[in-house]
């Protein structure tokens, strides 16, 4: 449905995204994790044609942009972060303005459609309220109101949980899973748990690149094989502390790394997740006479 | 904005108006493209600069509209707002009908000019607007650019002998005048339609350049 190919963004000496390409399916919810600045809303924000690429290509259902800027506007509701909105009108106002950008010129169909938008999002107390007065959630839940305007083929959300309390935070993310299920929603987020509870697929993004790009449950996977064990001994050389570790189980990864203290001896050991080592390190470390300063584990993502 | 529009024009009309005992809107009418100058760049300031400054141009670009869309949509807007301030000025012309006679040529060509002047003048507004996210920036440009055009054909005095008559033309005052008088002229038409697609084109190219 959504095919991104080699897509780069300069800003004049700076490249905020770096050669991205990928495909996402119809129906898919797909989750842009990265930390801040890694390039997530200069990305979404070509996708939805307000920034221009400088270079790459984006293909929506067979319309490229930009020719088909006009068409593909029209299949992608957009919630920008932040939700930027017309701070003097009322919010039954603005969405009245947006239904009639948007083409809903039915009187009726306009009406039933905001009823629809207001059970969704709850909206229904604020209706003739200005935007002005609306705090952060609220307005969050009025831009998404507007996204789904005209019941969208594709969603695409800028950090829609930012700045909100939990509750509201799980009031989005029902919305989103609840939507998810017919539409296409991609969604940015810095939080690593919400993309998990959300998300059907992540790609995960680091400095403008994709650095993973898989599904949820298969990133688990692989995040649970990048567990560490950090072990610092003191009392013996480097060499003696390795063999016997080897002698564990030959196949663990051990790395020797800068030590904390100067007199100590310092390991990372990788091992999957299914089995927890740490036992048997310790048994086996307490039948020599050296001491023991750190064992502990750690899971890395 | 309109009040304030209101009480100096009313302050111009009704000032020289008795010491004269004239009964016409001329004086009302020769300030008008001074006074608009100061005035439509104020209404116009906020039209792009304010969408970019709150954010909310990016979800105006991202609805399904084109820029010819946006640029003449908000054109038309401030047209309309800058007429609808010039709409309760009609009660000069009453007002002088209750005294005098109103010669009625004058007074309906005055309107039709200071229609055209607005429009011009929007657009050069809205061009000011599209240049920058700060609105005292954009009101600053936008009225050195009224006012340049406003004046212009009274610094003929200063220009080289051979390009007077270019400068001229260019000035909005002549032309202006030309229409107030009750001479429609389609010269003074196409001066004004050109100052108008010339902004809004501009402003097209700024909105394509900047994205």
């Amino acid at each position: 449905m959504i095919e991104v190919q080699n897509l780069t963004k300069n800003f004049k000496d700076f490249r905020a995204v770096d050669n991205i390409s990928m495909t996402i399916r119809k129906g898919e919810i797909l989750g842009l994790l990265g930390p801040n600045g890694a390039g997530k809303t200069t990305t979404l924000r070509m996708l939805t044609g307000y920034f221009r690429p400088s270079s790459g290509t984006i293909k929506i259902n067979n319309f490229h942009l930009p020719e088909d800027a006009i068409k593909i506007k029209s299949l992608i509701g957009y919630l920008p972060e932040s939700a930027p909105l017309y701070h003097n009108m009322l919010v039954y106002d603005y969405l009245e303005y947006v239904a009639k950008i948007k083409g809903i010129d039915d009187k009726e169909n306009r009406y039933d459609r905001f009823l629809q938008l207001s059970d969704l999002c709850g909206l229904s107390s604020i209706m003739a309220q200005p935007i002005a007065t609306l705090s952060k959630g609220l307005k969050q839940r009025v831009g998404l109101a507007h996204a789904m305007m005209t019941d969208p083929q594709i969603l695409i959300l800028d950090e829609p949980t930012s700045g909100l309390d939990p509750n509201q935070i799980a009031e989005i993310r029902d919305i989103i899973k609840t939507i998810g299920k017919e539409k296409t929603i991609i969604f940015s987020t810095h939080i690593l748990s919400e993309a998990e509870a959300t998300c059907d697929r992540i790609a995960i993004i680091n400095k403008g690149r994709v650095v993973a790009d898989d599904t949820t449950a298969n990133l688990k996977q692989n995040a649970k094989q990048n567990s560490f064990i950090h072990l610092s001994l003191k009392g013996v050389s480097t060499e003696t502390a390795k063999a016997l570790l080897e002698s564990i189980d030959p196949n663990l990864n051990i790395k020797n790394v800068e030590p904390v203290e100067d007199d100590l001896v310092s390991f990372e050991i990788t091992h999957s997740e299914d089995q927890d080592l740490r036992s048997n390190i310790y048994l086996k470390i307490k039948e020599t006479d050296w001491i023991i300063i750190q064992l502990t584990k750690e899971s890395r993502h | 904005m309109i009040s304030l529009f209101l009480i100096v024009t009313g302050w111009f009309f009704f000032s020289t108006f008795f010491i004269f005992g004239r009964a016409d809107l001329r004086d009302f009418f020769s300030l008008l493209p001074i006074t608009f100058s100061f005035i439509i760049p104020a209404v116009t300031m906020r039209l792009f600069s304010e969408e970019k400054n709150i954010g909310s141009y990016e979800i105006l670009l991202t609805l399904p509209v084109s820029f010819t869309d946006i640029a003449l949509g908000k054109f038309f807007a401030a047209t309309l707002f800058t007429i609808s301030m010039l709409i309760p000025t009609i009660s000069y012309p009453i007002f002088i009908l209750f005294i005098g006679e109103v010669d009625p040529g004058p007074v309906i060509g005055g309107y039709m000019g200071a229609i055209f002047l607005a429009a011009a003048y929007c657009s050069i507004g809205l061009f000011a607007s599209s240049l920058t996210r700060n609105q005292i920036v954009a009101f600053i440009i936008g009225c050195a650019l009224c006012f340049t055009l406003t004046i212009l054909d009274k610094l003929l005095f200063f220009m080289p002998a051979k390009i007077i008559s270019v400068i001229e033309y260019i000035g909005a005052n002549a032309h202006f005048t030309n229409i107030s008088k009750g001479i429609i002229d389609s010269r003074d038409i196409l001066y004004f339609v050109s100052v108008i697609f010339i902004f809004i084109f501009s402003t097209y190219i700024v909105m394509h350049e900047k994205n």
